[in-house]
């Protein structure tokens, strides 16, 4: 008797993918900003909640996030194959099957919501439900192929973990948290148009009614602009609340500044001019559309971490 | 040479088999800490019916 293995020529089976492949389903960039933002929405609620519990709860609000990332995988493989930018995620690169991330991310998604709900409340685990169907049926399934406006209304998803945050501790939804959600929903516009500007090819070849392919550049240019100076309202609007020091107003002041003159210099610019430069000037406002919102919540927990020690 | 060879799949199923078995213990270890820290927290219901568990409340004296 031997252990000798002898069939060193086994072809590995389509969809026989690494574990981190399936981590990768769901989409860990993305789940970094909603821990970030999650946790700020808990941390600035004027209700103490139990280490463990706080946790837990941004635990699953991630896994959430996570789980409406794959089932966005499962039914954007055709697209994500299309695309450049997205065609070795491990669906369209043959690594997990279709089939293998649609129920990780049912399963993800019950596993999520109910966890939630028993560590917090219903009212969290109901809007973290319907962030994951707001996320994988009525952006991902319907508005991203129908309407330019997809990245307008399915920003809404996006926007939605910080409320999710404030009402895992106060177990209701309040202006605060409204002023958070309209924050992140009214720069989600600019900061993907961006964005689209400079990765031109990849929408129009996936035939993604992008509105740089359906209204043209020139009206995209103008639209950064007109989202930009609504969000600077809703992002000023957030300081005077109680959630909000002189560290948020100092930081949305000046960030807010930047980012309209970002959107100024975006909406007088022309394709020749970008193509010169390499859209230079549309890679640095995307980059900063980045700092623009880390920022904005940094100052927020900044606040909160200058109430807990009594300086304010 | 060595006389068994272990293929690179097998590596890769052995990785995938080890995420999932500590995804499990975490998932584990959550449950029992969300336990320990709803019931120092005075949580005294049954279930999820929000309804007082009358025999682990306490007795209140005349």
């Amino acid at each position: 008797m031997t252990d000798v293995t002898t069939n060193t020529q086994v072809r590995v089976a389509e969809g026989d993918a690494e574990f981190g492949d399936y981590v990768a389903l769901l989409k860990p960039r993305v789940m970094s900003l909603v821990v970030f933002t999650a946790l700020v929405g808990l941390l600035v609620a004027p209700v103490s909640i139990d280490p463990f519990i706080g946790f837990t709860a941004i635990l699953f609000i991630a896994l959430g996030a996570g789980a409406s990332g794959a089932l966005n995988m499962w039914y954007d493989a055709d697209i994500d194959q299309v695309m450049k930018r997205t065609a070795k995620r491990p669906v369209p690169s043959g690594r997990v099957t279709a089939g293998e991330a649609l129920s990780l991310g049912l399963w993800l998604s019950a596993i999520s919501v109910a966890m939630l709900g028993l560590a917090t409340n219903i009212v969290a685990a109901a809007l973290l439900a319907f962030t994951i169907f707001f996320y994988a049926v009525i952006y991902t399934m319907w508005l991203k192929r129908s309407t330019p406006q997809n990245i307008v209304i399915g920003g809404a998803a996006g926007a939605f973990p910080p409320m999710i945050g404030w009402v895992a501790a106060t177990g209701s939804i309040s202006l605060e948290a409204i002023l958070m959600f309209g924050l992140i929903f009214m720069w989600t516009p600019p900061h993907f148009w961006a964005l689209a500007l400079f990765m031109k090819s990849d929408y129009h070849e996936a035939k993604v009614p992008m509105l740089t392919v359906t209204h043209g550049r020139k009206e995209t240019r103008r639209q950064i602009l007109i989202y930009t100076v609504l969000l600077v309202p809703v992002a000023l609007g957030l300081a005077f609340t109680p959630v909000a020091g002189p560290t948020y107003l100092a930081a949305a002041v000046v960030l807010n500044a930047i980012f309209l003159k970002g959107a100024w210099d975006i909406w007088r610019r022309d394709e020749a001019a970008a193509d010169a430069d390499n859209y230079a000037v549309e890679k640095k406002v995307f980059r900063f559309s980045l700092y623009y919102l880390f920022l904005h919540f940094g100052a927020l927990l900044a606040d909160a971490a200058l109430r807990a020690f009594g300086v304010m | 040479m060595p006389i068994s060879q272990t293929h690179e799949l097998h590596q890769r199923r052995f990785g995938r088999n080890l995420g999932v078995a500590l995804c499990l213990v975490a998932f584990m270890a959550i449950v029992f800490g969300l336990t320990v820290a709803k019931i120092r927290q005075g949580a005294s219901m049954e279930a999820f019916d929000l309804q007082p568990r009358v025999s682990i409340t306490p007795i209140v004296e005349e």
